[in-house]
């Protein structure tokens, strides 16, 4: 190895007057372009977003306004609801997403023929834009003329077409469906990573002392996965949260409101009415709800894991 | 032995795989069986699943309904290559900083690339708007790859980082000790060495460029012949008469590209991201 180096790096190089960077200096020089870069797409923008908020900003121009917008919103009655309703989509979507996630992480951990194959099968939801995965659920969710009402009917359970995304509670549902389907292959794949790097020692030591699949399970695999399963948690939480193509190719917040998000909302009114100012008032709402949100977690993550011990 | 399962645990693994895989495949099968459904049987109520005329006609009849399919598709390609293509030009040597030099700052600097991960683009649209304004690009093909940069580079250094740390240090001070500047040791020793590792952090990237093309197409560009596919159908979508055999043709030959590669290159893929899971 070190000879196939020296045949590449020695004669090119006088060894004389040489003079190596800090090791601080080019690090720097490394990291400083990306650095920037986000600085000038998301940093900036966030502090211009909270500037915004203060002001009545439309296409036409800007005023400041103090925290009039912030005064509205938490006034309108409509906007506590889009709260809850997206805490609940958050909360329910994330819960089914990692419980799928675990069994089908542990399905496809079995030591099976045909593992190989089932693992990429997992994974086109994942590999495939959102929004043309969403196309085919809206087909899917068609009263007259979708798969799912048409089984529906066959079966006997409705009479009649019933169009998924036309009523407000089915609309809510049917939107998490799809959301857990877009996400669930990304938390079964991590989960698997975790559960393939969990030793056979452990395993084995347990086996040879008659412990049963589920004790294994329960006692092995679940604590080793933890940390595995909890940064899933918050990165899933965040991006359910955050989900905006789902919601809008199916509904776009409707019918009736019924699956207006926090996100949906922001989008309507700052790019749909062009009203930037109140737009940016609900996205520092967001932004501080999921900060917020964060920092509980990561608080009573750290609580449990002193408590029980974990790393 | 310890890995034995009885023949009824085998039986209900594979029932319950199924199960699973249904979930998973069911709507991706439902596209392309409706994409072989000639239009009478499709709007056909109630649903009826087998017909017996089925067809690939909707495959050269959706090239007259979207016009622009093949600018779309070729659209969403470049994209996602001009996207994964910079990203990559920021992330190897700021993903080389982080797991091998120190440096001042090095931890605020890495909470701040992760913490960018809180924010999807749909937050920060208006600010963002508005600097793509200031900045010419509204419109443009820049518009969609400005933006998909920025909300790539953390994940591309956080994966390019853990695959970093693994190669030995070793070879890096070897080319020390013979005189090779910093920057040679990352162009001759180190890049070279990591060609795997760039390969899995390229698909992810562009996996992920080719993913995230619809918000920022349809709040950025309102030009028609840039529009990527996933925007570019969208628009038929509200139409009164979806002819939804050519739709989902069109999207299932437009997604070709990344599945074609995503196949190519799965078993690099697993595993890359698998190591990048494990280690923290």
């Amino acid at each position: 190895m070190s000879e196939a180096i020296d045949r590449h790096v020695a004669p090119k190089v006088d060894r004389t007057k040489r003079r190596v960077l800090p090791e601080g200096v080019f690090a720097w020089m490394l990291v400083a372009p990306a650095l920037f870069f986000i600085i000038l797409i998301v940093a900036w923008p966030l502090v211009e977003t909270i500037r915004l908020s203060f002001t009545d900003a439309r296409l036409g121009g800007e005023n400041y306004v103090g925290f009039e917008n912030y005064n509205d919103l938490f006034t309108d009655r409509r906007f506590h609801a889009t709260i809850v309703r997206t805490f609940y989509w958050m909360f329910l979507s994330v819960g089914l997403k990692l419980v799928l996630g675990l069994i089908g992480a542990t399905l496809l951990n079995a030591a099976i023929p045909g593992k190989g194959l089932f693992r990429v099968l997992v994974m086109p939801p994942w590999v495939i834009p959102i929004a043309i995965g969403c196309m085919g659920w809206l087909w899917l969710y068609n009263g007259y003329f979708g798969l799912l009402s048409g089984m529906a009917q066959k079966t006997g359970l409705t009479d009649a077409p019933f169009e998924f995304l036309a009523h407000k509670t089915s609309a809510f549902y049917s939107a998490i469906v799809t959301d857990v389907w877009v996400g669930t292959p990304m938390v079964t794949l991590f989960l698997l990573a975790a559960m393939q790097g969990v030793s056979r020692d452990l395993y084995e030591a347990a086996w040879v002392d008659g412990a049963g699949r589920w004790y294994r399970f329960r006692r092995i695999t679940l604590p080793q996965i933890m940390p595995v399963l909890v940064s899933m948690a918050l990165l899933s939480a965040i991006w359910t949260f955050n989900s905006f193509e789902i919601i809008w190719i199916l509904t776009q917040g409707g019918p009736r409101g019924a699956t207006t998000t926090l996100i949906v909302d922001t989008y309507k009114v700052a790019i749909g009415n062009y009203k930037f100012g109140e737009g940016a008032a609900r996205a520092v709402v967001i932004v501080t709800l999921l900060a917020i949100f964060s920092l509980v977690y990561l608080f009573f993550l750290n609580k449990v894991n002193k408590r029980f011990g974990g790393k | 032995m310890m890995d034995r399962y009885t023949l009824l645990q085998k039986i209900g693994l594979y029932a319950a795989i199924a199960v699973f895989l249904t979930f998973v495949l069911l709507p991706l099968f439902e596209m392309f069986m409706t994409s072989l459904r000639p239009t009478e049987h499709l709007f056909r109520s109630p649903y009826v699943f087998w017909s017996k005329d089925f067809s690939f006609d909707a495959y050269s009849k959706m090239w007259e309904t979207v016009p622009l399919l093949g600018r779309y598709i070729w659209n969403s390609v470049y994209i996602a290559s001009m996207v994964t293509g910079i990203t990559m030009i920021f992330v190897i040597p700021a993903a080389y900083a982080f797991a091998r030099l120190e440096f001042p700052f090095k931890t605020a600097t890495l909470g701040l690339f992760l913490g960018v991960n809180m924010f999807t683009g749909a937050v920060l649209l208006i600010p963002l708007y508005r600097v793509l304004r200031t900045l010419g690009l509204l419109n443009t093909y820049w518009a969609m790859i400005v933006p998909g940069v920025a909300f790539l580079i953390p994940t591309g250094i956080w994966l390019l980082r853990t695959y970093l740390e693994k190669i030995p240090r070793e070879l890096e001070e070897a080319a020390y000790v013979d005189g090779a500047t910093r920057m040679y040791t990352l162009r001759r020793v180190v890049i070279p060495l990591a060609v795997p590792g760039l390969i899995v952090v390229g698909v992810s990237v562009f996996i992920g460029a080719y993913a995230q093309q619809f918000l920022f197409a349809i709040t950025f560009n309102q030009v028609r012949e840039l529009q990527p596919l996933p925007a570019g159908l969208y628009e038929f979508i509200g139409y009164q008469s979806v002819t939804w055999n050519e739709m989902m043709a069109a999207a299932l030959v437009g997604v070709l590209p990344v599945m074609g590669i995503f196949l190519f290159l799965q078993k690099y893929l697993v595993a890359g991201l698998t190591a990048g899971a494990v280690k923290e």
